[in-house]
């Protein structure tokens, strides 16, 4: 037992600090804030919406026990299961923002993926929207597709001598609408993480095909799109639990109208929750959602570690 | 890179055709600055019609065809929106929420990422997929029951109400806890030595040299909490408790014969800090963002 004398001092040092139990304790109260919040705000809610999905509790009458019947009634219900298909219906529409989204991204990174003097302004540009609250940019939009002449998408329909709309007010365009300023709100952020991704492409690749005498096209299909996956699966899983969860533009531009054309499911909860008052049908509609997304969030957290590894 | 390299070897064989390359590579340029020139230009459109119906007058905002620019510089609307609502009430209340916010959640973040980055403890294991979990369960899931929490706690129309939720985040601690990893464990040995505790090695050393993840973590918790909608929406009912996102839609909701330029008015006094805050910070904004995958 002849230990170098500089290691015994550490290892002492080391038990003195580190003494199991003391550790234990102290390492507890380094996490008892963040765990005090997560048991009242997260996990006690959520079991608690679990629960109340099994109940009928129309404010301001008690709760009941009902079973499995909220699900019944949202699934094949006579007066609930049509407005719940529905629902289910635009937010899948809604969600055809994501694709539309990612593809005019990708176009643009690749656009910005240059050292050209000016390159910074233009990356600011398309960044703009993404940090500008959903509030603001709903009251902005709400403006450009007024429904009078004066507004400016009818103004430039009337330049090109075509009939004015209803936008908003109209049952077929409402979505469209929103999708239309979903893309123009969230393409920033998706520039950015595939401005990250084309960046970690390493240059060699592209020299190498360089001398194969691979056209642009080609190093676009054989090397950057590949390498460029993970960062693609990343945006849309997270740009598919984004646009379940998009609630301000909905409320601000339409409120689920034109005839609850665009009341989509996270609308839909609100709704019953917050002006209807049927909480156990709501806690339904959250477990629901609740289950959508964790398999989508834990999709993306695959993602996430392969993107990390691929760093 | 590599088509310089080309265009440097071409001259000696092919002259004409590394003239002409040049020429192509040129060409290329101007196109490529006209491309995104036009469509940069689209995308800022929305701005640039929210600033100009800002500065313009009722008549002027109605009229067709709409007029590019104002006729005058007036900020009228800009009084009168000011005035209508008290904005200058919800921007106190907002900024007094998302720093609280912020400043708990960096102080819940960097006491947590320290007990896992560096201790070790019984029911560590389980304690860091405990964290994970929460980031699979999103608001919408806990909204009603979180907001029966607040109503019992007698935290409707509070700050409290508006802030508490919101101090722990499971993503920020995964985040900070990364970077105290890689501070080396000779300086924890060190400080040891000197009889440093642990919660003044964190404050004095560690987090000194964490600075720009927290900086990033703090930006997103900021502007996240912000531009936050839902959550204000349904546990504030006095018009001096709500946010300025709030404010702007109850404002826009009144509904009395449609003021437009008043609307953009508030639209851009909501705008303006958190655009001047991303031009302070641009950089490490975009670097965090693309790292930490975080949206704001």
């Amino acid at each position: 037992m002849t230990a170098h004398p500089a290691a015994l001092t550490t290892r002492s040092l080391r038990s003195w600090w580190h003494r199991r139990g003391e550790e234990t304790f102290a390492a507890y109260a380094f996490l008892l804030p963040s765990l005090v919040i997560f048991v009242v705000f997260t996990f006690y809610p959520a079991i608690f919406s679990i629960v109340t999905s099994s109940m009928r509790w129309n404010l301001p009458y008690k709760a009941v026990f009902v079973g499995l019947q909220n699900y019944q009634n949202l699934f094949a219900g006579p007066v609930t299961g049509p407005v719940f298909w529905k629902a289910v219906l635009a937010t899948l529409y809604f969600s055809l923002g994501v694709p539309i989204n990612l593809s005019i991204s990708f176009l643009l990174a690749l656009l910005l993926n240059r050292r050209l003097p000016g390159v910074g302004l233009f990356r600011t540009a398309f960044f703009l929207p993404t940090i500008t609250s959903t509030a603001a940019i709903s009251v902005v939009w709400m403006w450009l597709y007024h429904p009078a002449d004066y507004g400016l998408f009818n103004t430039l329909l009337l330049n090109l001598g075509l009939p004015i709309q209803r936008w908003l007010r109209d049952p077929a365009l409402a979505m469209p609408c929103l999708i239309l300023m979903g893309v123009w709100h969230g393409m920033g952020y998706n520039i950015i993480i595939f401005l990250a991704g084309l960046q970690n492409i390493p240059r060699e690749l592209y020299e190498a095909a360089d001398i194969d005498g691979a056209g642009g096209l080609a190093k676009l299909r054989w090397i950057t799109w590949p390498l460029l996956s993970p960062t693609t699966f990343y945006i849309l899983v997270i740009g598919i639990i984004n646009s379940l969860r998009a609630f301000t533009e909905i409320d601000m531009m339409t409120e689920g109208g034109p005839l609850s054309v665009t009341t989509t499911l996270a609308y839909y909860l609100y709704q019953v929750a917050f002006q209807f008052f049927r909480l156990g049908e709501a806690s339904a509609v959250a477990v629901i959602l609740f289950v959508v997304l964790l398999i989508l969030t834990l999709v993306q957290f695959r993602l996430v570690e392969r993107r990390v590894h691929y760093e | 890179m590599s088509s310089l390299s080309g265009s440097r070897r071409l001259p000696q064989v092919f002259p004409e055709l590394a003239q002409s390359r040049r020429f192509q590579k040129r060409a290329g340029s101007v196109l490529w600055y006209l491309v995104l020139l036009a469509v940069s230009l689209t995308v800022i459109l929305p701005f640039f019609w929210m600033i100009a119906t800002s500065f313009k007058t009722p008549p002027e905002v109605f009229s067709y065809p709409p007029s590019w620019i104002p006729q005058a510089l007036q900020f009228g609307n800009y009084v009168d929106a000011w005035h209508s609502a008290p904005f200058a009430r919800y921007f106190t209340n907002s900024a007094v929420v998302a720093l609280a916010v912020t400043a708990g959640q960096l102080v819940s973040c960097c006491l947590a990422a320290f007990a896992f980055a560096r201790m070790n403890f019984k029911g560590k294991g389980f304690m860091f997929a405990l964290f994970l979990s929460t980031t699979m369960i999103s608001t919408q899931v806990t909204l009603v029951p979180s907001y029966l929490i607040v109503q019992k706690l007698d935290w409707i129309d509070t700050y409290q109400g508006l802030i508490v939720p919101f101090i722990a985040n499971a993503f920020g601690v995964f985040m900070i806890r990364q970077s105290f990893m890689t501070i080396p464990r000779d300086l924890e040995d060190a400080a040891r030595i000197d009889g440093c505790g642990r919660l003044r090695f964190l404050a004095t050393i560690i987090i000194p040299l964490s600075k720009p993840i927290l900086a990033a973590q703090g930006l997103f918790a900021f502007m996240g909490n912000w531009n936050s909608y839902l959550w204000p929406l349904i546990v504030t009912n006095r018009e001096e408790m709500r946010t300025l996102q709030i404010g702007l839609r109850y404002f826009v909701s009144q509904e009395t014969g449609t003021p437009w330029g008043i609307y953009m008015a508030a639209a851009v006094m909501v705008t303006i800090p958190v655009i001047v805050i991303y031009f302070l910070v641009q950089k490490s904004f975009v670097e965090g963002m693309a790292t930490t995958g975080l949206k704001g």
